[in-house]
């Protein structure tokens, strides 16, 4: 097995990891049974993972959505559609490689299927910058969604980014504004939407593609209005406060199905999905097929309806009415 | 947003926008002020007689959300709805200060509950349904209370068939609300996708600032977009722009100029022209007179 790219905190696991390789490598070269020490050292080893990820802070599971080997938009869409065609292009000058998108089939359904691109490597990461998508991408993604909505194909979006990318030409190009526009035209869109966060949702690049009828969040994902580390250094005057951000926050799965913002958090093995990748792509799988299996029998005014009301229930206020004081959800 | 609430702060901390302005408008003692724009000493009735625009160079100094109102509606015609909303606290957040403090010391500051006024008016005789964002109550930022007012406003609209104007002034999400506040982005977009399926129409009025959340979401949704001259107008701050690009940006840039120039604002209006263009552009939609 490959040498993995282990972060912080699973530092405690290299020793251990460092002892299976030398017995390996010793029964590599010897005729000694070593099948029980090894067994007992990967028990271990299975064990000090499980408890590590089991107490992940909100910090150290931002640093697990980001791992450079977690499973990508495209890894997931290898391993589980069997017909798949990229489309490519916003029809407006542009073709956008962070925020890539086309037809597919998971199990009998023809599917679209949307989501955010990040590079493995600095070299892919500079082509498909960093999973930054430019308006242009949002526009690609607003012109696929108009496609299913005419073929009735339900969509599926697969949210991966740090953020909506910001620069000049961005801005030229009316960054706020096309992600606006998809924000309204997904409410309108009269086929079943199901979002995921399968690594970094960040704000509104990610809410622009993230207006669905379910929202699902992996079990180390995360969802931020901001970024902990530039909240830090706004509310805290302080960058390195950013740990501290990322718990005030609230951006893991768990917070958010509490806050009423997401419908389902699925698991991840110990270690994260980058442990495991297939069984993520089945995870995955089965979660859509089972929220497609529900709204695909929706008739289409109920199912709008539906979310809409879903939008319109977020949020926390205090209604002061004459017969005292209540809190509407 | 991140990005440009950054800027904001570190813009606010330089005194660059809420000093220097508020210092011109908000303190009543003093007969006279000095225009931050052009230096020119101001007599502040003749300023406030001017809806708080500089004679000579035409600076238009930020104005809270009455005056704004008082600007648009008709005379003692504006009914302000959902007036019993106020903010909680969610997350139950702190940082170097807790948000439940900081809530407490704008509304003290500013006799709001929260960042935004709605309610409906007369512009002319015309029927119209106007929020007005105030950027004293934390930046205008959006939370809760803003995105259900807001979206209460514009269900309203709809169901009364009315035209509607949302007038922005926002650095963008409030990160205190976490991801209700992102969400509220979505929320009112829904409810304006209602308004705008029922064929009625949605006119934003980008005033300084309006980056951030606000921008990608209801700020950019109008039928008709209008915009103050010279107002900030941005997704992204300047500074994390020119931190990654490492070269000069224009000097106009994310202004209302900047803007109409690339497409995205319909018509600039400078505030004294303000309620005229609102009546022509609401007689020229079809929308009748009421007693």
């Amino acid at each position: 097995m490959a040498r993995r790219y282990l972060l912080e905190f699973e530092k405690p696991l290299v020793e251990l990891e460092k002892q299976i390789e030398q017995i390996r490598e010793l029964a590599r070269d010897s005729e000694v049974d070593v099948s029980q020490q090894l067994l007992q050292l990967e028990t271990l080893a299975a064990k000090r993972r499980e408890e590590i990820f089991a107490a992940l802070t909100p910090a150290q599971k931002i640093q697990v959505a980001r791992h450079p080997h977690r499973p990508s938009t495209l890894d997931y869409i290898q391993m589980f559609c069997d017909d798949w065609i990229e489309l490519h292009g916003d029809r407006s000058g542009s073709d956008d490689q962070a925020l890539i998108g086309g037809v597919g089939r998971i199990g009998e359904r023809s599917v679209l299927l949307i989501g955010h691109q990040k590079g493995r490597d600095t070299k892919e990461n500079v082509a498909r910058n960093f999973g930054m998508a430019t308006p242009g991408g949002y526009r690609k993604a607003l012109r696929l969604m108009d496609h299913a909505d005419r073929f009735r194909l339900p969509i599926i979006t697969l949210i991966d980014t740090p953020g909506a990318y910001a620069g000049l030409l961005a801005e030229e190009q009316g960054q706020g504004e096309a992600i606006a526009v998809n924000l309204r035209e997904m409410f309108r869109l009269r086929v079943p939407i199901i979002a995921t966060v399968i690594g970094e949702g960040g704000s509104g690049g990610a809410l622009g593609i993230g207006v669905a009828d379910r929202l699902l969040m992996f079990q180390h994902s995360v969802y931020t209005v901001a970024s902990p580390e530039a909240c830090a250094s706004i509310l805290w005057r302080d960058a390195a406060k950013a740990p501290e951000a990322a718990a005030a926050l609230k951006i893991t799965g768990q917070d958010l199905l509490t806050l009423g913002v997401v419908d389902e958090v699925l698991p991840e093995p110990a270690g994260g999905n980058n442990w495991a990748p297939l069984k993520a792509g089945e995870v995955l799988r089965k979660a859509i097929e089972n929220h497609l299996d529900q709204l695909t029998s929706l008739p289409i005014s109920k199912l709008r309806q539906q979310r809409y009301k879903k939008f319109r229930a977020m949020g926390r206020v205090l209604e002061q009415k004459n017969s005292g004081e209540g809190i509407t959800a | 947003m991140p990005v440009s609430l950054f800027d904001w702060f570190a813009d606010r901390r330089k005194g660059q926008f809420v000093g220097k302005v508020s210092q011109e408008t908000d303190e009543s003692d003093g007969l006279w002020g000095k225009c931050p724009e052009c230096g020119q000493v101001v007599y502040r009735k003749d300023l406030q007689a001017n809806a708080s625009v500089c004679s000579n160079c035409g600076h238009h100094n930020r104005i809270n959300s009455d005056e704004r109102i008082s600007l648009i509606a008709d005379q003692n015609t504006f009914e302000a709805t959902d007036t019993q909303l106020t903010p909680t606290d969610p997350l139950g957040f702190k940082d170097r200060r807790a948000y439940a403090d900081r809530l407490r010391e704008s509304q003290a500051n500013t006799g709001l509950k929260d960042g935004v006024i709605t309610g409906i008016c007369r512009v002319e005789s015309m029927p119209l349904a106007l929020a007005v964002m105030d950027f004293r109550f934390m930046g205008g930022s959006m939370g809760s209370v803003v995105g259900e007012k807001i979206t209460r406003l514009v269900e309203k609209a709809t169901s009364d068939r009315l035209p509607l104007l949302i007038v922005c002034a926002s650095g963008g999400a409030r990160m205190q609300e976490g991801m209700l506040s992102l969400m509220q982005m979505a929320k009112i977009s829904g409810a304006l996708e209602r308004h705008r399926e029922a064929e009625l129409l949605y006119m934003p009025l980008l005033t300084h600032p309006t980056t951030g959340g606000v921008t990608a979401s209801f700020a950019m949704l109008g039928d008709l977009i209008l915009a103050e001259p010279k107002a900030l107008i941005g997704f992204a701050g300047r500074r994390v722009i020119e931190q990654t690009l490492r070269e000069k940006l224009p000097d106009n840039f994310q202004t209302a100029e900047y803007l109409q120039e690339h497409g995205f604002v319909d018509t600039i209006v400078p505030r004294t022209r303000l309620r005229k263009t609102l009546a022509t552009l609401l007689r020229l939609h079809g929308v009748k007179t009421v007693k």
